[in-house]
């Protein structure tokens, strides 16, 4: 079998009908384990008591949302570079997830940080760039909607998501780099600072998001390749 | 060369040259992007004089002080180098407590003392059970001693 086989929408259409329903069956199932070891096992914090409990949500949809830009942005580069179709539509097909996973981290941030801080909302260096990431999504979403040649709106989106990438290290470090109200990385790449079952709530609560993502990513590149392809022998015989 | 070559170097050269532009600006706006000064800072002179501007830092253990009207609170916000004392009439954020982290927005006085007209409390990236926290602090390890790591600017 040819390396690119699935690199034709015709041949990924099937592939992602096939895999779609399986992400959403592990979501489900790693979602359940991880609300309950996060509401259930996990015990109360010593500082904040009960409401840190925000951080099963809060935390993995904020790294789902950088991390789903950057995939966003991969496949923008690859379609630029390569001039792929699929490249493009898997692109236009994250976006929507990206900018629902950016809202739920800054909405669940305003309800923790009210009862914490004494604010819904402060201007410091990340919460003002994981804003303007919800805005860079919005700005991938319109202006590739924008054009009537759908695949002119796909080089324009796609070099907004490029220049945009520019965002991700000034989220993640931003915590490093200025003083800000919000608090550094409670797990990196040295350790954590978590007692070991909230940590496991949150990794369970990150790997369905994961899945989720995948799944809902395929299930719209599906309707996308319909759309765009809907002309062709393959779509009309279905 | 072929023409994804091409596109592929344009896209690698253009990244660069915004992260290099994007680096300059950050660099250059380095003192205006920080949310709050410290202690230390303020005593060095690098925080505005004349407009309100934030502190942060650790509430010092044992300066709280109630005014009878209860609304009314004294307190020192240090980073262990230097300290200042804030006025605050208002409504604490229920993190506020003595050792625990706090951003007072106000303005400096003549006599050195912060008029804070908001108070903001600054909880640190430690979660662990209320047993765990009390045999660290049986062990003289309070948590707090690093509650405010990644702080800029601590001299």
């Amino acid at each position: 079998m040819n390396f690119f086989y699935f690199a034709s929408p015709s041949t990924f259409y099937r592939l992602a009908g096939i895999l779609a329903p399986w992400c959403f069956a592990v979501a489900a199932i790693l979602g359940a384990a991880g609300l309950y070891v996060g509401l259930v096992q996990a015990p109360t914090d010593a500082q904040q008591g009960e409401v840190y409990r925000v951080i099963f949500i809060h935390v993995p949809a904020a790294w789902m949302s950088m991390f789903l830009y950057f995939v966003m942005a991969c496949y923008g580069a690859m379609s630029l570079t390569f001039n792929t179709r699929l490249a493009a539509m898997m692109a236009r097909a994250l976006a929507p997830t990206g900018a629902m996973f950016t809202f739920v981290a800054l909405w669940t941030g305003a309800f923790w940080g009210r009862p914490t801080w004494g604010a819904y909302w402060v201007w410091d260096a990340r919460l003002t760039s994981e804003l303007v990431l919800l805005f860079l999504y919005f700005g991938f979403i319109a202006l590739g909607n924008a054009f009537e040649d759908p695949r002119r709106g796909d080089r324009a989106a796609a070099l907004l998501a490029l220049i945009g990438v520019v965002n991700l290290p000034i989220i993640y470090f931003s915590v490093l780099w200025w003083n800000t109200l919000h608090q550094g990385s409670s797990v990196s790449f040295k350790g954590t600072s978590m007692h070991v079952s909230m940590l496991t709530g949150m990794l369970l609560m990150a790997f369905a998001f994961w899945s989720y993502s995948i799944g809902t990513a395929l299930a719209r590149v599906r309707t996308i390749i319909l759309e765009r392809e809907r002309r062709t022998r393959w779509v009309r015989a279905l | 060369m072929k023409p994804r070559t091409r596109r592929a170097i344009w896209i690698v050269s253009g990244l660069a040259a915004l992260g290099i532009a994007s680096a300059l600006v950050l660099n250059a706006f380095q003192s205006n992007l920080v949310f709050f000064f410290t202690p230390s800072q303020v005593a060095a002179h690098e925080a505005p004089s004349g407009r309100a501007f934030r502190i942060g830092g650790l509430v010092e253990a044992g300066s709280v002080v109630h005014e009878k009207d209860a609304l009314t609170v004294h307190f020192r916000v240090t980073d262990t180098a230097q300290t200042i004392p804030v006025v605050f009439t208002g409504h604490l954020p229920d993190l506020f407590r003595e050792g625990k982290g706090v951003v007072a927005q106000g303005r400096l006085m003549g006599d050195g003392t912060f008029h804070a007209s908001d108070v903001l409390a600054k909880h640190d990236e430690n979660y662990m059970p209320p047993e765990a926290a009390e045999a660290l602090r049986k062990a003289g390890h309070p948590i707090d001693k690093a509650a405010f790591a990644g702080q800029k600017g601590k001299s």
